[in-house]
């Protein structure tokens, strides 16, 4: 039990960086995923490569978080400072084994949409677009969504599938040419944490965060969540995990966002 | 080769490499000629209505914002610009009305700070058309395709997805493995504006930090405007060869623009104004403040140096290159409180 107070927020960006071990390679996008790969780091995976697909490679901890997934602290003290062909190329050659994506929509196969909310021609929302998410989606080994989850980013049907998930099921990833052996492997929301079966590739419920219930599971979502006979409860962060998380992002940019 | 799937988004900046060929052979210089100008007549010689154009750098890292507003200030119109990562770059080019259409790979956003205001009301009205979605990985592909003088590049991303079904890729059965296999094809932009942080007066060029895709996008575009923070003597550059990452041969306009990514962040430089780009993205919310904001920062100004006074000279400047050697306190004015 943690004596410290901890946010939603802090809860995923925790469960996450659990998720990364050490000596492997990470591709993260701005915000939660940047804190979840830096406390990683900083804890259990003081090994763990973190790469940035402007060209940044294995970055020191900077003295504020990055803004953009190319300005100078993705940078900082590191290995190498590369181009996009470089990392996109070292991915494509199965260097990859990590990527953090984000979704303003996810469905049942783990298919990614971040291009646009209604109709493509007429959109209701336009959202910015792939950018490297359909690249990491489609190379990397190990892909974890990290994304808030209600009724209406947890849908039937995607309002466009920007990345692929498991796209129509088993084997349609194969099929469509992308390199075998990827795909999502763990979604994390404020509610729990999610798998894919390995047989119909479908998300099943893998944990729930402290206090939250089966019933809030799948009441916030609009495809049917499969739910094991036992259902885990995430372990709460650490005072430890919560000290080093806060000393990482000084000045709130993402915590108090 | 079989075609097994074709995108049906609009194929932009592609010519036959053969043809490209020819251009080049016709129309780059090749021998070290003084490519010094200033901003007005690199932009009101190589950007014209209608124009491709590619930015440098990442969206709001080392971008040319001083071109940008120089393309703004002579009001420029029906651009096609190519949202390869474009962030604070393409917002203020959509605001300012200079653009028709976009190819997105990402745009209209600012990253961390949210969506952009501006760019959202030109896209979901439809004055700004997109013309194809691509991915990061995929549109420095093009530019690679076009900078070997190739007709594309085969690629195992954008597979299966609806990215792909507006992209103007094609996937076909790849002749070694029989397995489907997508073809991006090149992008030859007509201009790339690309900032950088020293080069000579004929276009020898150094960059620090990360190169993104202007190693690609150097060559893939016919005409090529560098802007930089600093011209230094061929002697320096000749120094160090082994920095050199664009060559003079690419080059046709070489512009001396100190801060000239300002509001944005210059690695090893300066680092982003962001209480500029917090006020630009509140002026941006409404039409009349994004107005506004270009008669005080763009047309109410003289040039680059009298904007740079505008947003407060020497003092801030200096501050931003403290913050970008982390001796400065860092402020965030966009987080909600």
């Amino acid at each position: 039990m943690s004596k410290v107070k901890y946010t939603q927020t802090e809860m995923m960006i925790v469960a996450a960086s659990r998720l990364l071990e050490d000596g492997k390679t990470v591709f993260t996008g701005t915000g939660m995923p940047i804190l979840a790969a830096l406390l990683a780091k900083k804890t259990h995976a003081p090994r763990l490569a973190i790469i940035y697909e402007a060209g940044g490679m294995c970055p020191e901890i900077p003295p504020t978080i990055p803004i953009s997934v190319g300005d100078s602290m993705t940078t900082y003290k590191a290995i190498m400072a590369a181009s996009m062909d470089y990392v996109m190329n070292f991915i494509q050659a199965g260097y990859g084994e990590y990527a953090f994506l984000g979704a303003a929509q996810i469905d049942i196969y783990g298919n990614i949409n971040t291009t646009v909310i209604g109709p493509y021609d007429k959109p209701k929302v336009r959202l910015p677009g792939s950018g490297g998410a359909n690249d990491f989606g489609s190379l990397c080994w190990r892909i974890i969504v990290l994304m808030r989850q209600d009724k209406q980013r947890f849908v039937e049907r995607v309002d466009f599938v920007t990345t692929p998930g498991y796209l129509s099921g088993p084997g349609a990833r194969e099929k469509a040419g992308l390199p075998r052996g990827t795909g999502p492997w763990r979604v994390i929301t404020q509610l729990g944490i999610y798998g894919f079966d390995d047989q119909d590739k479908r998300m099943t419920l893998l944990s729930v965060h402290p206090g939250v219930s089966i019933e809030d599971v799948q009441n916030n979502s609009s495809f049917p969540i499969k739910i094991p006979k036992k259902v885990e409860v995430t372990p709460e962060p650490t005072d430890e995990e919560l000290k080093v998380l806060r000393s990482l992002d000084p000045y709130g940019v993402v915590l108090r966002k | 080769m079989e075609i097994l799937d074709e995108g049906k988004g609009e194929l932009l900046g592609w010519v036959d490499p053969e043809e490209h060929r020819e251009w080049v052979r016709k129309n780059k210089c090749l021998s070290m000629e003084d490519k010094t100008m200033d901003l007005h007549e690199a932009i009101s010689k190589f950007v014209r209505d209608g124009s491709y154009i590619a930015m440098g750098g990442f969206g709001h890292v080392r971008v040319s914002m001083a071109a940008i507003y120089e393309i703004i200030r002579q009001r420029k119109r029906d651009l096609i610009v190519a949202g390869k990562t474009a962030v604070h770059d393409l917002d203020v080019l959509i605001a300012a009305d200079c653009v028709s259409k976009v190819e997105v790979a990402y745009s209209f956003g600012h990253e961390l700070r949210g969506l952009s205001p501006a760019s959202r009301r030109a896209v979901e009205s439809g004055r700004v058309k997109v013309a194809a979605e691509w991915s990061n990985a995929a549109f420095q592909w093009r530019f690679k395709a076009a900078a070997s003088g190739l007709p594309f590049i085969p690629a195992y991303v954008l597979l299966g997805t609806d990215t792909f079904k507006r992209s103007a890729a094609k996937v076909v059965k790849d002749p070694f493995t029989g397995r489907p296999i997508c073809l991006i094809p090149a992008c030859f932009p007509d201009v790339a504006i690309i900032h950088v942080h020293r080069c000579d007066k004929y276009g020898n060029c150094q960059i620090d930090g990360a190169f993104v895709m202007d190693y690609e996008l150097a060559r893939a575009a016919k005409r090529l405007i560098i802007t930089t923070e600093e011209i230094v003597s061929t002697e320096e550059i000749k120094k160090e060869p082994w920095r050199t990452c664009i060559p003079y041969f690419y080059v046709d306009a070489v512009v001396e623009v100190p801060y000239g990514c300002h509001p944005c962040n210059m690695p090893g430089c300066y680092y982003f104004d962001e209480e500029h780009i917090a006020e630009y993205l509140r002026m941006t919310r409404t039409e009349e403040g994004t107005k506004e904001y270009f008669n005080k920062y763009v047309f109410g100004v003289e040039d680059f140096n009298d904007y740079l006074e505008l947003v407060g000279g020497v003092e801030k400047l200096n501050y931003l290159r403290r913050l970008e050697q982390g001796r400065a306190k860092f402020v965030y004015p966009w987080i909600s409180s």
